[in-house]
C-alpha cells in the first residue's frame, strides 16, 4: 500500500460521489432518475456504453484468463464484441422506439400483457444479480493489493459507494461516471500495452529490475523399488502423492517441507521440479512453500518465457505489438505456465502449483482452457459459450436501458457504433495485457483476476495505482448500472405497471432508491460468497441467462408477427428456468458445492446451446397455441 | 402511469429499410462468426497455422472479427443516415 495508491483511490471515489451529488437535482422525476431525461449526447452515451460493458469481467477476468490460458481468454473478447453487432443491427433503434425506462417496456409495448411485465422484470432481476456477482468479486480482488484490505472490505466498500451513487442521482450520474471511467480505462490500458511493448520479452523477466527473477530448481532423482530419492545431500523425500495423473514428492530439508513435481525426461532419467505449495492445517494454519503464511511469505509471482524463438537466456528489447505476438506464438518459443493440483496429505489439504512448458503455437490458438480437441460434449460446451456471448450482449438489461438515455433512435444507433469502436479497441488491448502478464512474471497463482493490475505494478506504483483506481471505478460504474436496471424492474415494471401500486412519479423514484439499497445489500453478500472464482467465467454465465431469457423474446417480438404476449411470457420463463437449472446442475457448480464434478447430472458448463433454442421453441409453440389472443391484442393496439 | 417513450419519437419513414439492412448485415456477420467457431471445433490445430508476419489464423481471424464489426457498423450507419436524409426530403438530417 502506498500513499499514491490511496490518494488516487480516494480521488476517484470522491470524483464519483461529487458527480452523483452534482446531478442529484436531475433525478427528481422518474424520467430523470431512470433514463437521465433522455438528454445524453450519443458520443457520451457511446463511451458510457463502453464504461458499462468494460466491467470487472472484461478488464480483470479476460486479462487473467489470457495470462493463464492464452488465446482461450481472448475468445471472450471476440464473443463479447461480436454481441454488439446484434445490439446494433437488431435491437438498438427498435428498442429506443418502443421503450421508456426498462427493457420490459419495449417487450410489452405491443401487447400490454401482465405476464410480460412480471416475467421480464424477474428476468431483469435475475440477470442483473448474475452479473453483479463477478463485479463485486472483482472489487474485493482490487482492494487487497491497492489498500491492503481484505476481500470482504472491498466488496462492502463498493456496495456502500454504489448505493450512494444510485440513491442520489440515478442514471445521469451513472452515465457520466461510466463516460469518464470508460475513457480513462481505454487510455491507461493503451499506456500499459505500450509499456509492455517497450519492455519487450525476456526469458528472465525481473519487472524492470524491481523483482529479481526466480529460477525454479531441478534436482536429479532416482527411483528404486517405488522409493524416490533426491540427488542432493541433506534432502529427504518423505512422501509421494499423486493428483491429476501427476506425482508430487514432499521433500524435507533443514526442517522445512516443500513439494516438488516428479518428472522423467525423454531418456527416462528422473528429476524433481521445484513447485510452490499452500498447505492448510486442520487448526486453520496455512503454510506457503513450507513456511507459515504471512504478509512477507506469499506465493511467488510467476510466468515467463523459457525460450524465445528457440533461444534461451535472451531479452528482445523494445518490439512492436505484432512482433510480440509473433514471438510468443512461435513454434520454437516455450512459455512456462503454472498448473495446480489439490490433494490430501493426512489431515492437511495441499494445493501444489507446478510449472509446465507450453510451445508458443499452443498459446496463441484455442485449446488450453476450452477442450476444442476434446470429447464431442466438451466441443459442444465451447460452442455453447460462444453462442451465449454472441447473443447475450443485446439482452443485458443494464445495457438495454442505456438506449433510453439518448434523445432519438438515430442517436441510439450512433452511440452503439461509438461503443463498438471503443470496446473493440479495448478488447484488442486485452490480448497484449494478458500476454504481458503471462510472460512478465506477474501472475498471482492464487487469483488470476489480478493479472492486469499486477502487470501495471511491474511498471511502477503510479501506473498500478492509476489502473487499479480505474478498475475500481469500473466496478462502481457497472454495479451502478446493474442496480438501476434492477431498481427499474421492481419499481417501474412490477410495482407500477404490473401491480399498479405506485401513485406518483415521485413515489416511483423513492421506491427505486429503496430497491437500489436492497439489491446493493444482496450484491455485497454474493460478492463475499463467490470470492476467488474467475470473474469472466461468471459473466459468461450471466450472458447465457440473458441470451436465453431475453433475446428470443426481443427477437421474435420484432420479427415474427404471430408472437403473442403469452408466448413471450413462456419464452422468458423457459429461458430463465432452463439456463439457471443447467448452471446449478453443472460440473462447475458441483465443484463449488464441494461435490465430485463427475457426478453432476448435466455435463454442460455453459447452458446457452440448450436453453436458447428451448426459449425460442417456447415462444413459437405458445404463440401458435394462443394466437387468437395475440391477434386480439394487435387489433386492440390498432 | 401512461406508457410512452421517455422522449417523444416521431414517425421514421426509413424504419423498414434500416430493419432489412440490419438483418442482412446481422446474417453476414453471424455467418463469419459461426465460421470462426466451426473452425475452432473442427480443425482447431489449424488455428495455429501461421498466416503472415508470424501471426497465426487464430489471431488474424480474431482481430478480423473485431475490426469487421466496426467496418460493418460504420457502413450501416452511413447507409441508414443517407436513407433517413433521402426520405425526410434531402435535408441531410433525418427526423427521427
Amino acid at each position: 500500500m502506498s500513499i499514491l495508491s490511496v490518494g488516487l483511490f480516494v480521488f476517484f471515489v470522491a470524483l464519483v460521489l461529487a458527480l452523483s451529488f452534482y446531478f442529484a437535482s436531475r433525478a427528481r422525476s422518474a424520467s430523470g432518475y431512470y433514463a437521465a431525461g433522455s438528454r445524453i449526447h450519443w458520443g457520451v452515451n457511446g463511451i458510457a456504453f463502453a464504461g458499462d460493458y468494460l466491467s470487472a469481467a472484461s478488464f480483470l477476468g479476460i486479462c487473467g484468463l489470457i495470462a493463464t490460458a492464452g488465446y482461450d481468454g481472448f475468445l471472450y473478447s471476440i464473443g463479447y464484441l461480436a454481441g454488439w453487432i446484434v445490439a446494433l443491427f437488431v435491437v438498438a433503434e427498435p428498442l429506443k422506439r418502443l421503450g421508456k425506462y426498462t427493457f420490459t417496456d419495449a417487450l410489452d409495448a405491443k401487447f400490454n400483457h401482465r405476464g410480460i411485465k412480471l416475467t421480464a422484470a424477474i428476468s431483469t432481476l435475475v440477470v442483473s444479480l448474475c452479473y453483479l456477482i463477478p463485479q463485486m468479486v472483482g472489487a474485493g480482488v482490487l482492494v487487497t493489493p491497492l489498500l491492503g484490505l481484505p476481500h470482504y472490505a472491498g466488496v462492502i466498500m463498493v456496495g456502500a459507494i454504489v448505493i450512494t451513487i444510485v440513491a442520489t442521482a440515478g442514471m445521469t450520474s451513472t452515465t457520466y461516471v461510466q463516460f469518464i471511467k470508460g475513457a480513462l480505462l481505454i487510455v491507461f490500458s493503451t499506456v500499459l500495452v505500450v509499456a509492455v511493448c517497450v519492455r519487450g520479452l525476456s526469458t528472465a523477466p525481473d519487472q524492470g529490475g524491481r523483482v529479481p527473477f526466480k529460477q525454479y530448481r531441478t534436482l536429479a532423482a532416482t527411483e528404486t523399488n517405488g522409493t524416490i530419492s533426491a540427488g542432493e545431500a541433506g534432502t529427504q523425500v518423505v512422501k509421494v502423492a499423486e493428483a491429476k495423473k501427476v506425482r508430487f514428492a514432499k521433500l524435507l530439508k533443514n526442517g522445512t517441507e516443500t513439494w516438488w513435481k516428479v518428472e522423467a525426461d525423454a531418456g527416462g532419467a528422473m528429476h524433481l521440479q521445484e513447485a510452490q505449495s499452500v498447505v492448510s492445517r486442520p487448526g486453520g494454519a496455512r503454510l506457503v512453500n513450507g513456511a507459515r503464511e504471512s504478509r512477507e511469505n506469499q506465493l511467488g509471482q510467476v510466468g515467463n518465457m523459457e525460450a524465445i524463438d528457440g533461444k534461451t537466456g535472451v531479452s528482445t528489447g523494445s518490439i512492436g505489438p505484432f512482433k510480440l505476438l509473433a514471438l510468443i506464438g512461435d513454434p520454437d518459443s516455450r512459455v512456462r505456465q503454472w498448473k495446480n493440483a489439490k490433494f490430501a496429505d493426512g489431515q492437511d489439504k495441499v494445493t501444489v502449483y507446478y510449472p509446465v512448458l507450453t510451445p508458443g503455437n499452443r498459446i496463441l490458438r484455442p485449446g488450453l482452457n476450452f477442450k476444442v480437441e476434446g470429447t464431442p460434449l466438451e466441443r459442444i460446451d465451447f460452442a455453447s459459450l460462444m453462442l451465449a456471448l454472441f447473443l447475450g450482449t443485446a439482452a443485458l438489461p443494464h445495457i438495454l436501458i442505456r438506449y433510453y438515455t439518448v434523445p432519438s433512435p438515430a442517436a441510439a444507433r450512433k452511440s452503439t457504433i461509438v461503443a463498438i469502436a471503443a470496446i473493440g479497441f479495448f478488447y484488442i488491448l486485452t490480448l497484449f495485457m494478458g500476454l504481458g502478464a503471462m510472460t512478465g512474471g506477474v501472475i498471482n497463482l492464487a487469483d488470476d483476476n489480478m493479472s492486469a493490475p499486477l502487470l501495471a505494478r511491474s511498471f511502477g506504483t503510479f501506473l498500478f495505482s492509476m489502473i487499479s483506481a480505474i478498475a475500481f471505478a469500473t466496478v462502481l460504474g457497472t454495479v451502478s448500472g446493474l442496480i438501476i436496471a434492477a431498481s427499474g424492474a421492481v419499481a417501474h415494471d412490477i410495482l407500477d405497471r404490473y401491480a399498479g401500486v405506485i401513485k406518483s412519479d415521485k413515489q416511483k423514484v423513492a421506491v427505486g432508491k429503496a430497491v437500489a439499497f436492497a439489491v446493493g445489500a444482496v450484491a455485497i453478500v454474493l460478492g463475499i460468497v463467490f470470492k476467488g472464482v474467475n470473474v469472466s467465467f461468471l459473466v459468461g454465465l450471466a450472458f447465457a441467462v440473458a441470451a436465453s431469457a431475453n433475446l428470443p423474446a426481443i427477437f421474435m417480438m420484432l420479427f415474427w408477427k404471430r408472437t403473442t404476449g403469452r408466448g413471450i411470457t413462456a419464452s422468458i420463463i423457459v429461458g430463465v428456468v432452463s439456463s439457471i437449472g443447467i448452471i446449478l446442475l453443472s460440473p462447475t457448480m458441483y465443484e463449488m458445492y464441494g461435490l465430485d464434478p463427475a457426478l453432476a447430472p448435466i455435463p454442460l458448463k455453459n447452458p446457452g446451446i440448450v436453453s436458447i433454442p428451448l426459449s425460442f421453441l417456447a415462444i413459437v409453440v405458445v404463440s401458435l397455441l394462443t394466437r387468437r389472443s395475440g391477434i386480439a391484442n394487435q387489433e386492440a393496439d390498432g | 402511469m401512461i406508457h410512452e417513450p421517455a422522449a417523444p419519437v416521431g414517425k421514421d419513414p426509413a424504419f423498414a429499410y434500416k430493419r432489412r439492412l440490419g438483418v442482412v448485415m446481422f446474417i453476414v456477420y453471424g455467418v463469419i462468426y459461426a465460421g470462426f467457431v466451426v473452425i475452432n471445433l473442427v480443425e482447431p490445430q489449424h488455428m495455429g497455422d501461421i498466416l503472415f508476419a508470424g501471426l497465426d489464423i487464430a489471431v488474424v481471424y480474431g482481430f478480423g472479427l473485431i475490426v469487421l464489426a466496426l467496418v460493418l457498423a460504420l457502413f450501416y450507419n452511413r447507409a441508414c443516415g443517407r436513407k433517413e436524409a433521402e426520405l425526410s426530403g434531402g435535408k441531410g438530417k433525418a427526423r427521427t
